[in-house]
């Protein structure tokens, strides 16, 4: 490289970075340093009033799992807590099950459509996904309520006399978390599976397989990369739900999102909401590099 | 009987999922729209068309004030996070990889990898101590929120459109004795102005959708049209809060259509 080249090369990264500085700036002020006060408030001590005072404590944390009993005076495992981590598991895994149960053909139906209709059907897709989640919530709880379409229509009909209680339980939470992250799953399922070569399918036929053999040996490894990016996509946000839970759920049925608003809004506790933050953001980050490690592995391999 | 034509890539019961997958999808959002529009206080019940819940909302000074405010934080955050992604689309295609160009990209699309209710204590921590320290309690926190979670939208299409645009253009401008800003001005900008007219539409609309970060930021008497909402499902459930979500589904549908138009790829 000639001396004038390396300088052309140094003033290209200089400029690269200036442009972006105000960008940086802005979110490192709004959005990623206010992420480093959380770990700290994670390590103070909690305030009867909200809020905090500033002294080293380990409660914050210790408080994730256990609470302290003052009558016996030890600390004893926090059943309540755990009923809630357990419950944000599973719900969210749930979801993602749920949704790739009902994305996948979805995705397969848009994606074997002519060419000419697929951005049409992809539309309809993308309008709920950009859609406001708060109303896409308030749409499925009109539905699912006591007074709501689905009772009205059940009683109506004969099938039920009193109302379903669908609200305020786990199945609310689902069915409402389902229906508001299904559209990312469909999208990066579509997404593998339009570069599918269908010539496999006839390859697979004429070998003698049956549809169900070459959907699981043929079409679902391929388009894997898809499975994994919409699972992802589907089980981060449902893990952190904060609006569908506290609108389907009801104050029983909270899930994490929750828990860690009780501990700030209500004032309750925040170096536990601070830990529960971290907590959250670890596990949310673990899953996402899992995500970056299967995608680039795949990528190396290469398929066609 | 013709037997029928074996289709290779259909598979059993799959269009039957898909087709019940798009009635689902559309079916609770339209019921809402329909409701938005009955004349009785019910939400199942039909009592005839009417638009009182919408002058109801109207005529609301509440709803008047979180719409105002809804749109003058979506504005702003739409403009700067715009300009800024603009700045930084620029600063992050078309040239040599540089140092700490993956740094660049995580961080600013780190909005999309956190989930949104921990930076929302963050924000309600690190502002909390700024409203204490500087005793200034305005807007001015909502938009800068606003604007950091929104630069991501903004980003995406704006570089995408580069990664597409011709460098050759420029180069030919160049050649043409354009200074660098007269390039920039005259044929970069315009060729751009897609991109940036989409990034600003979708910053736009996830602003006005936002609802959790908004809910631990604002101060007291902040409520933006969804944080009203929400504090309205507490009390009781009437209508006028459909019309509410039917109006601000209206314009989201109208700003991604036009979203569309603009990233559609020529034919």
């Amino acid at each position: 490289m000639s001396p004038a080249e390396a300088n052309a090369v140094r003033t290209s990264a200089r400029n690269g970075w200036l442009l972006s500085l105000p960008a940086l700036v802005v979110l490192a002020f709004a959005a990623s340093g206010p992420l480093l006060i959380v770990v700290w408030y994670s390590f103070l001590t909690a305030n009867d009033t909200g809020n905090v005072i500033h002294e080293f404590s380990t409660d914050g944390w210790k408080g994730i799992l256990y609470t302290y009993d003052i009558f016996e005076e030890r600390y004893a495992l926090a059943d309540a807590h755990l009923t809630i981590f357990w419950r944000s598991v599973w719900l969210s895994l749930t979801t993602t099950a749920l949704t790739f149960a009902i994305g996948f053909p979805t995705a397969w139906f848009i994606a074997t459509r002519p060419p000419q209709q697929r951005a049409m059907w992809l539309f309809l897709i993308t309008i709920p996904f950009w859609t406001n989640l708060l109303i896409r919530t308030f749409a499925i709880n009109e539905v699912i309520r006591n007074e709501g379409i689905l009772n009205t229509l059940l009683i109506w009909l004969g099938v039920i006399e009193t109302p379903l209680q669908i609200n305020y339980t786990e199945t609310a939470v689902l069915i409402g978390m389902t229906y508001v992250y299904l559209p990312l799953m469909v999208l990066p399922l579509y997404a593998t599976i339009e570069r599918f070569d269908m010539r496999l399918l006839e390859a697979s036929y004429d070998l003698y397989a049956s549809r169900w053999l070459t959907l699981r040996r043929v079409i679902l490894p391929i388009v894997k990369p898809g499975i994994i990016a919409g699972s992802i996509l589907v089980f981060v946000p449902s893990l952190g739900a904060y609006v569908t839970p506290r609108i389907l759920g009801g104050g029983k049925n909270m899930m994490i999102g929750n828990f860690i608003e009780l501990q700030f809004l209500q004032g309750k506790n925040w170096p536990l909401g601070a830990a529960l933050s971290v907590t959250l953001l670890i596990i949310v980050m673990a899953a996402l590099l899992i995500y970056v490690r299967v995608a680039n592995r795949d990528r190396s391999q290469g398929h066609g | 009987m013709a037997r029928r034509g074996f289709q290779i890539s259909r598979l059993p019961g799959f269009a039957t999922i898909a087709i019940a997958a798009f009635v689902l999808l559309y079916l609770p959002i339209l019921t809402l729209v329909i409701f938005s529009f009955n004349a009785s206080n019910s939400v199942a019940i039909w009592g005839g068309f009417s638009l009182h819940w919408y002058a109801d909302a109207w005529a609301n000074d509440d709803v008047k004030a979180a719409t105002m405010r809804s749109l003058v934080i979506g504005a702003s955050a739409a403009v700067l996070s715009t300009a800024l992604a603009t700045m930084a689309a620029l600063g992050t295609t078309r040239r040599r990889a540089f140092k700490g160009q993956t740094f660049i990209y995580v961080v600013l699309n780190q909005p999309l990898m956190v989930p949104e209710v921990v930076t929302a204590v963050a924000l309600l921590i690190f502002f909390g101590i700024l409203k204490v320290a500087t005793g200034y309690q305005g807007l001015g926190y909502l938009i800068a929120a606003h604007t950091a979670f929104c630069i991501p939208f903004a980003y995406l299409p704006i570089r995408a459109r580069l990664e597409s645009m011709d460098l050759a253009l420029e180069t030919a401008a160049a050649d043409l004795y354009a200074s660098p800003f007269a390039t920039f001005r005259r044929v970069t900008l315009p060729l751009l102005a897609p991109g940036i007219m989409a990034g600003a539409m979708l910053a736009f609309v996830i602003s006005l959708d936002d609802v959790v970060i908004t809910e631990f930021v604002k101060s007291g008497g902040q409520d933006t049209l969804p944080t009203y909402m929400l504090g309205q499902l507490r009390r009781s459930f009437t209508p006028e809060v459909n019309a509410i979500s039917t109006m601000l589904l209206g314009v989201t549908v109208v700003m991604l259509t036009a979203f569309f138009l603009l990233t559609r790829k020529k034919d």
